[in-house]
């Protein structure tokens, strides 16, 4: 051959696996050529969390323009593509299924590979982008509204879970916290911007611990806790001040996933931690999980806001090492909403 | 022309390429596996058995709705993608067109009904004027009770297809027998009472003729029905603004 170049690899990836639509063009693993997301949040805002049935319906009407903005911003056409990655799991099955179904039909009229993406692998993923030198090993805290765990990469596509929650996710806490001091859905970045004028020692809520798994969380107790705090302020007719319940609401959050992440790198000897998913973007997580991981001599890494929330760029940065290793998804691929971490 | 057609609204899962003249291919499965597992399956198998380029046809008519919600996305998304994919023109074909078209040159007029739960039926009433089909009743969402009123206003014959036929049988020979005397009914034998992407992509020919056509990003089903959470959050008297 007289090119022996080593030719770009250019995926399309596309995620619809809850209440943003994403499409997105990822060279080789980590160069994000566009990034398109249409978030549906206003849309769910009145419901107070996103109806699966509403999501679903305006994944169809919006993923066909996002597509195409997609590849527009890039600069590419469907015919340069090399892959189409799509999320199949987890997430609300009936949003996967939008994203499903036209990213098979779109590799199979354009004669392209499918990569079937992981949802949760992808947040992980996400941290290749800003960071070109992060290589596997690393520990990586996923933390998001349906999800919280602490995953071991032990290599790309090679998944561990270490710790994950007993009971709600740290961002189902959030939401929940959000709503009963009214200040409504989505609560993590309302928390966040609200506990800036809070006192995060003004009130003291739990920090569980699970005996004999200390890498697992635990976060019902915490939003009971939250609950409790202000029924009893109502009883006594005291008034609550919201910014120190979420500051304090959230310090606790913090020092939870800090310290277990913290501990589980430390046993496990791994120097490189790595943050993900809608969580990762907390304020007061970025700086304390970067002052814990210094103190400790661990390399802290951790994606741009953009890349925290749901996104399809992080979906073809994880399919690319898939399309890689060879692996190819099927026309039967179907979606699967209890996806687990690493077992494809 | 040719077009390559698809019915996922309800429990079967069809797919079929034609052109006026001729069926070339027609799949058609009524077993209960998710439409997303087979539809594409499906189609790949007719494509390979009669060497079609997909880069030839003219355009991809697909069952819009009513139907199962996901069902209906299954569809809409894959015709979407191909549309994408192949920069061809999307054909929606209301649902109960497309299984109407099933008696297609019947003098009979034609009451297809859907099983659409909630004790009601996506139904319509039909009829061909040789090779239009006319709009009697348009597709609609009721009680069964109430289309077989509608059909009580007829005279000649009418003939009932659908999977809601089965579920409203009792009602359907009870309401019916009040106008037996100036109106025959019948139903449909099993080859033609359940959706069929054949006689559902020979009726988008016509809408293709006719210009109706849309593109692959302005397509969306044809719900007839808001999400259960609209509907309670309307009933509550509040207003939903997006």
């Amino acid at each position: 051959m007289m090119n022996e170049e080593k030719k770009d690899i250019d995926i399309l990836a596309i995620e619809t696996s809850c209440d943003e639509t994403a499409a997105a063009v990822v060279r080789n693993g980590r160069e994000v050529l566009s990034n398109i997301i249409y978030t549906q949040i206003k849309l769910h805002t009145v419901f107070g969390g996103v109806v699966p049935e509403i999501a679903s319906r305006k994944h169809i009407e919006k993923i066909n323009p996002v597509i195409e903005a997609a590849l527009a911003e890039a600069g590419k056409k469907l015919s340069d593509i090399d892959a189409v990655a799509v999320t199949y799991g987890p997430g609300l099955v009936g949003a996967l299924l939008v994203g499903v179904a036209e990213a098979k039909a779109i590799a199979y009229g354009t004669k392209k590979p499918l990569i079937g993406g992981h949802h949760i692998e992808g947040h992980i993923s996400a941290n290749y982008i800003e960071h070109k030198e992060l290589e596997p090993p690393f520990l990586c805290l996923v933390a998001s509204g349906g999800h919280s765990h602490l995953v071991l990469v032990r290599d790309y596509g090679v998944y561990e879970i270490i710790g994950r929650t007993r009971d709600d996710a740290a961002g189902e806490a959030f939401d929940k916290v959000a709503r009963a001091i009214g200040l409504g859905y989505p609560g993590g970045p309302k928390v966040d911007k609200l506990a800036r004028q809070g006192n995060p020692r003004a009130i003291t809520f739990p920090r569980a611990r699970i005996a004999d798994a200390p890498d697992d969380f635990s976060f019902s107790g915490l939003k009971s806790a939250v609950l409790n705090y202000l029924n009893q302020c109502q009883m006594k007719g005291e008034e609550v001040n919201k910014a120190d319940v979420a500051a304090s609401f959230q310090q606790s959050v913090v020092d939870v996933l800090t310290d277990h992440t913290i501990q589980a790198a430390k046993r496990l000897k791994i120097d490189k931690v790595a943050i993900a998913g809608g969580v990762a973007a907390n304020s007061t997580l970025r700086r304390q999980m970067k002052e814990v991981c210094e103190k400790n001599g661990k390399k802290f890494y951790y994606p741009s806001p953009v890349y925290c929330t749901d996104n399809a760029a992080m979906i073809g940065t994880a399919a690319y090492y898939e399309y890689m290793k060879g692996s190819r998804a099927g026309w039967d691929l179907n979606a699967v909403p209890n996806l687990k971490i690493g077992s494809r | 022309m040719r077009i390559l057609a698809m019915d996922s609204s309800g429990l079967v899962a069809s797919v079929a390429l034609l052109d006026e003249e001729t069926l070339l291919a027609e799949y058609t499965i009524n077993y209960k596996k998710t439409h997303s597992q087979t539809l594409l399956p499906m189609m790949d198998e007719i494509v390979r058995m009669t060497e079609t380029d997909l880069a030839e046809i003219d355009a991809i008519a697909v069952a819009a709705g009513p139907g199962s919600f996901t069902g209906l996305r299954i569809g809409s998304a894959t015709a979407k993608g191909l549309g994408l994919a192949l920069d061809k023109p999307l054909v929606s074909v209301p649902t109960l067109e497309g299984l109407a078209a099933n008696l297609w040159g019947s003098e009979a007029y034609l009451c297809p009904m859907m099983d659409a739960r909630r004790k009601q039926v996506y139904t319509g009433i039909y009829h061909f004027d040789g090779n239009s089909l006319d709009l009697v009743v348009d597709q609609k969402a009721c009680p069964v009770e109430e289309i077989l009123k509608d059909c009580g206003r007829l005279e000649g014959k009418v003939i009932f297809l659908g999977d809601g036929v089965p579920v409203y049988k009792e009602i359907i020979e009870d309401i019916m027998g009040d106008y037996r005397d100036r109106l025959a009914w019948a139903y449909a034998p099993a080859h033609l009472n359940r959706q069929r992407a054949g006689a559902l992509g020979r009726l988008a020919l016509n809408y293709l003729r006719q210009g109706r056509q849309e593109t692959a990003a302005d397509h969306a089903p044809i719900y007839l029905r808001k999400s259960q959470a609209e509907r309670e959050l309307n009933a509550k008297g509040r207003i939903l603004k997006e």
